[in-house]
């Protein structure tokens, strides 16, 4: 919501199997940040917010 | 039957109290390959009508392909809560089951406020991001 370029999804993943493999996910919940970078359980809104940076950096890095 | 006890729809029109601006709630569904999507849309649909600010707009993944690309939606069962006015890019995919089902409510609330709750610091920080990042929070029911 504070920003136009990031976008947020809450994917319940019963039934997706290509996105459990895809992600490696075996414990939940898990956040991944623009393919990039993630992690597993509850965080502070701090290190999301670094995930976020790190992600975007690395998405600039490549472009 | 309701896919909402009485008794949850009292304690959501309640919290929807707290609701401010109108938010249309954009749900695709697919019958064929995916009929258990058309669960999704009942949910959506119980839950609409609990307050006259939110409305559910109801699209076909396969043959309402113009919206599903306008909106990015990559799967089904989707959720777009969005604004009349504003689309944040907030989705929900899969049935709003357990801890997703209040992910639904709060994206609900907080895209019908405008209001992120996150701090000052936090918001500045994003502000100053300049390339698209794509956030997914994966969860299960339980």
């Amino acid at each position: 919501m504070e920003s136009d370029k990031i976008s947020a999804d809450s994917v319940e993943v019963t039934g997706y199997g290509d996105l459990v493999r895809k992600y490696r996910i075996s414990g939940v919940p898990k956040t991944v940040v623009g393919d990039v970078t993630e992690f597993v359980g509850a965080g502070p809104e701090a290190m999301l917010l670094q995930h976020v940076q790190k992600a975007a950096a690395s998405s600039s890095l490549i472009a | 039957m309701a896919l909402i006890s009485e008794e949850v729809a009292q304690q959501l029109k309640q919290e929807f109290e707290g609701l401010k601006d109108p938010v249309r709630l954009a749900v695709f569904s697919q019958t064929i390959a995916d009929p258990g999507s058309e669960q999704v849309k009942r949910l959506v649909e119980e839950l609409a009508a609990l307050d006259d600010r939110l409305t559910l707009e109801s699209f076909n993944f396969v043959t309402d392909s113009e919206r599903v690309q306008a909106l990015g939606i990559q799967r089904t069962p989707a959720i777009a809560v969005l604004r009349p006015d504003k689309d944040y890019g907030v989705r929900l995919y899969g049935m709003p089951n357990g801890y997703e089902f209040g992910s639904l409510i709060d994206a609900i609330l907080m895209v019908s406020r405008g209001e992120s709750g996150l701090s000052e610091e936090t918001r500045t920080a994003l502000a100053a991001i300049e390339t698209p990042v794509h956030v997914q929070v994966f969860s299960t029911p339980t």
